[in-house]
């Protein structure tokens, strides 16, 4: 270097390692700064960015029938989603996933551009796991699966009013799904994973808890009778041409629901043509007048005063009768008659003689312990209280019309309830859609309602219903008693009692020597020719009844007349 | 200078050993060929493991290593003599691109000569020193006035060409190679302060010569956390990365940011962010300890030059090196504005390894073409 510079040899010298040293002291203090300094903030925000606590999937539990075959399975399906933030594909990828999901191009572009804000969106849930392997083949950026479980109901709309539905997201809506949703209700467990920046999970780091499935549940429904008691009560419903109809049937020991069914029903696994009249369970939630089907309730509140007897004679002519206004009339005079006819050829006259004779107080005491006006205590969502007046409000007419089962309300189930009592063993039990352990029956509160020699009375009496005699011939099994009360009732409406508008109705319990099986069916509005409950309703009892014990094993009580005749052929021979 | 134990004129056995022979300089060529080690092992991490990416690097560095091989031979006599040439062709070429740009679309810094394709920009990183440094050669230091204004006019033709590409980061660099010839051959401390002023003063005017992502890219580095998931993504996945290495690092292979796909431009730009998360400090102060070991060697070697045109040219290119690192450096951790940079010798990407080595051979060259003097 030369004397004569400005900046002398050292000073330029120093002065380049001076600015050396200082850049060189600036990118190590960053780096301090950086690594030592603001480490842990630093490193908190970048575990943020691929650390996540993701739900493990945990499926709910399955509903099956009472012999443990399925009626609600949840099934292992994957969703489609995306992250719009990282959402990359080209136009051939994008075209290709179009055509795999059955969209458009431009409706996923616009999904994408619409959310783009969001960092989960979902593109289509609940595929086949086919389809799904094809999109995630297509190796487009931003776009994920998920586990999910759908739900899917292997006996369709047969069982579709019992069970109910779940929503897409596996929570019960209808029916069962919904009452016992805690028990079937999955839990998911939560795990934390490492995330790249496309949202692929890398790898599980940590279990943070576990999954636990939601428990499965046991109905006390018989698959097999459920399917008889569809099929005979569709078949019913139309060949009466009614707009809706439903039947259910208890087990008289035990109040466990076998079968229940109504008709127009829907099919659970696709909800597409949603119709708000085919989801409703009749038989919880539909109130009607139970018309005569009500009488074997008077007459047994009538002997538990001893002052009546199946041999008890009361005057029914001349065929009418005027109670205050009103008039109240049978088919036809059947002049003097005994209790016992009374309820085989129902005689309104009859019936309501007896129950003008009775202490309100008492009848209402009786008919309420038979849970007229109470709940049926199932549990199943919707259930209705049915309307039964207290007898301090009861004029003379309420107490006459409620003789022949007008001014008071019930759905099916409480009727089949009533009827497991009255022709059980007089006890009041609760009505249960669970299948229950000998130890849970044994436990069962019963109210004793009636005394057992009443019960064995209303059986004789009500086996003279269902015979060639009674109203409900169209009822008999062969080889088994019947005892059963049918029923036909004015449509109420707004305005009043309609002309032509009728609910056919038949409750039955089989066999009647010691009944094992109660059913109710009601068919409402039939429009065909014939509208009776012995017509329209009962022979829905006959068909499915010699079905279900043959199903469940049930010795017969009674040898049929062909083989009366063959035995006592065989005697003389 | 500190480095006097190296090959040195006063140390005859290094003079006879091979390498000085072949014009290699040995402690240069350790520090080189360490940081291309280095290089490899963390693309082979921030890459993804991907041995295609190592294979296409090594070719590189084996080229560029030739070409330094190459560049040392020549003395730097004949150097010299090229430079107002070297400086022409390339101004030349400058222009060429830019018109070829104007005519395609979009930006432009290639020239496709069928078989490779050249960047001229890189070669007016060491053309421009080159030029400056033959210039001053010419005359008495310290230059005047009217002298000092014809070679600013050097430095501006050529960095306001690159900057037109545009590519600011390869403009500033050749500026920088430009005012340090300039800072070397002698300029009064008026003069520093008067253009560090009138700089300053430019700057509103300057900042209408920017593009658009130029001045995003600012307006970022002053507020990265304004727009976290545009334009301040870069950089604050970046700092997240150097951060979460801490002191000792999360390990080779190990860095989340990097290998979960956080952190953008990791084989790149970015590759320091990358290195720093799966060494930590300590991998960062052995790399720094690393580049200063090349940069003193450098500054040591302009020191012992024997004429003027040497020196100027062996400091302005060591310095250059070094305002490559720190420009890199400092931008990867939030200290300067994102300019695209590579991380000198350590980043994927051919062209500036090339110019690099190439650098590091004129300096070979200065180094062991000297006259020697009897012991």
């Amino acid at each position: 270097m030369r004397t004569e510079n400005p900046i002398s040899v050292p000073w330029r010298r120093r002065s380049v390692v001076a600015l050396f040293a200082l850049l060189f002291s600036v990118m190590i203090g960053q780096g301090v700064n950086l690594q030592v300094l603001d480490k842990k903030f630093l490193q908190e925000q970048g575990d943020a960015r691929y650390l996540r606590d993701v739900a493990v999937p945990a499926h709910r539990g399955m509903i099956t029938d009472r012999e443990g075959e399925p009626l609600a399975v949840s099934t292992p399906v994957s969703s489609i989603w995306i992250n719009p933030k990282d959402f990359q594909a080209s136009a051939g990828q994008l075209q290709s996933l179009a055509v795999l999901l059955e969209m458009t191009p431009a409706k996923i572009r616009e999904l994408v551009r619409e959310r783009a804000d969001r960092e989960f969106v979902y593109l289509q849930r609940q595929v086949a796991p086919q389809l799904a392997h094809d999109v995630m083949a297509l190796n487009i950026g931003g776009v994920a699966l998920q586990r999910e479980y759908h739900r899917y109901y292997p006996a369709g709309e047969v069982t579709a009013h019992i069970i109910g539905f779940t929503d897409i997201d596996d929570s019960g809506q209808e029916g069962l799904e919904l009452a016992y949703e805690k028990w079937l209700q999955a839990q998911p467990g939560k795990e934390r994973v490492v995330r790249n920046r496309l949202g692929q999970t890398v790898e599980r780091v940590a279990r943070l808890a576990p999954a636990h499935d939601g428990q499965n549940l046991t109905l006390s429904i018989d698959r097999r009778l459920q399917y008889l008691t569809y099929r005979e009560l569709k078949a019913a419903v139309q060949r009466n041409h009614a707009p809706s109809g439903s039947a259910v049937v208890l087990d008289v020991r035990t109040g466990e629901v076998l079968a229940l069914v109504n008709q127009p029903s829907y099919n659970p696994n696709n909800r597409n043509q949603y119709q708000s009249t085919a989801y409703r369970n009749r038989v919880v939630t539909d109130l009607f007048e139970p018309g005569s089907t009500v009488k074997p309730f008077i007459v047994a509140a009538a002997m538990g005063t001893g002052n009546f007897r199946p041999e008890t004679a009361i005057n029914t002519a001349p065929g009418l009768m005027r109670v205050g206004s009103a008039t109240i009339h049978d088919v036809r005079d059947y002049g003097l008659i005994d209790v016992r006819t009374i309820l085989q050829k129902s005689s309104n006259i009859g019936a309501t003689k007896i129950a003008l004779s009775l202490d309100p107080k008492y009848l209402w005491t009786t008919m309420s312990d038979f849970g007229f006006g109470h709940a049926v205590g199932s549990g199943f969502p919707g259930e209705s209280l049915g309307i039964f007046k207290n007898y301090r409000q009861w004029g003379e007419i309420e107490r006459a019309t409620m003789a022949y089962g007008y001014g008071l309300s019930t759905s099916a189930l409480h009727l089949a309830q009533a009827y497991a009592a009255l022709l059980g063993d007089g006890a009041l039990r609760p009505v249960s859609f669970v299948k229950l352990t000998p130890e849970q029956i044994a436990a069962m509160p019963t109210q004793q309602v009636v005394d057992k020699k009443i019960v064995m009375q209303m059986r004789d009496m009500l086996m003279g219903v269902v015979s060639d005699e009674g109203t409900a011939s169209q009822a008999e099994v062969k080889g088994y008693t019947v005892a059963g009360k049918t029923g036909t009732v004015r449509k109420a409406s707004p305005g009043g009692y309609l002309e032509d508008n009728y609910i056919a109705l038949f409750a039955g319990a089989i066999p009647a020597s010691d009944p094992r099986l109660v059913m109710v069916i009601t068919i409402n509005d039939p429009r065909g020719e014939k509208y009776y409950g012995g017509a329209v309703a009962a022979p829905v009892f006959a068909r499915v009844m010699s079905g279900a014990m043959r199903l469940l094993n049930i010795t017969p009580d009674r040898a049929s007349e062909d083989q009366t005749k063959v035995a006592m052929v065989g005697g003389q021979q | 200078m500190e480095f006097r134990s190296y090959a040195s004129p006063g140390n005859s056995q290094a003079n006879t050993s091979l390498l000085y022979r072949w014009h290699i300089d040995l402690p240069l060529l350790a520090g080189i060929t360490t940081l291309a080690c280095a290089s490899l092992l963390i693309l082979y991490s921030s890459g993804g493991q991907d041995l295609n990416l190592i294979y296409r690097q090594i070719l590189r560095f084996l080229m560029a290593f030739v070409i330094m091989f190459v560049m040392a031979q020549i003395a730097p006599h004949h150097i010299q003599r090229w430079s107002p040439w070297l400086y022409g062709i390339g101004l030349a070429l400058l222009l060429v691109v830019l018109l070829a740009g104007e005519i395609g679309k979009g930006a432009q810094r290639w020239l496709d000569l069928g078989l490779f394709r050249f960047q001229p920009s890189e070669m007016m990183k060491v053309a421009v020193p080159m030029m400056i440094a033959w210039y001053f050669t010419e005359q008495v230091l310290p230059p005047r006035t009217s002298r000092i204004a014809v070679a600013t006019l050097m430095i501006v033709a050529p960095v306001f060409l690159i900057f037109k590409q545009p590519d600011l980061g390869t403009a500033i660099l050749v500026g920088s190679a430009g005012v340090f010839v300039l800072l070397f051959a002698g300029l009064y401390w008026r003069w520093v302060i008067l253009v560090g002023i009138s700089i300053s003063g430019m700057a509103p005017i300057l900042w209408n010569y920017l593009h658009d992502y130029q001045k995003q890219r600012v307006l970022t580095f002053l507020n990265p956390e304004n727009d976290p998931l545009g334009a301040g993504y870069h950089i604050i996945q970046s700092k997240i990365a150097i951060g979460s290495g801490g002191i000792y690092g999360k390990g080779w292979l190990n860095g989340t940011q990097s290998q979960l796909d956080f952190l953008p431009e990791r084989s790149t730009d970015f590759i320091f962010a990358a290195f720093a998360e799966e060494f930590g400090f300590i991998g960062v102060v052995l790399l720094m300890s690393l580049y200063l070991f090349i940069v003193l060697r450098g500054l040591y070697i302009a020191a012992m030059a024997q004429d003027t045109f040497s020196r100027l040219l062996a400091g302005s290119l060591t310095m250059t090196f070094f305002i490559y690192v720190f420009v890199n450096i400092g931008m990867v951790t939030g200290l300067l504005p994102v300019v695209g940079l590579p991380l000198p010798l350590i980043s994927f990407g051919g062209t500036s390894v090339v110019t690099l080595l190439a650098g590091f051979g004129l300096l070979m060259g200065i180094h062991t073409h000297r006259k020697l003097l009897p012991a």
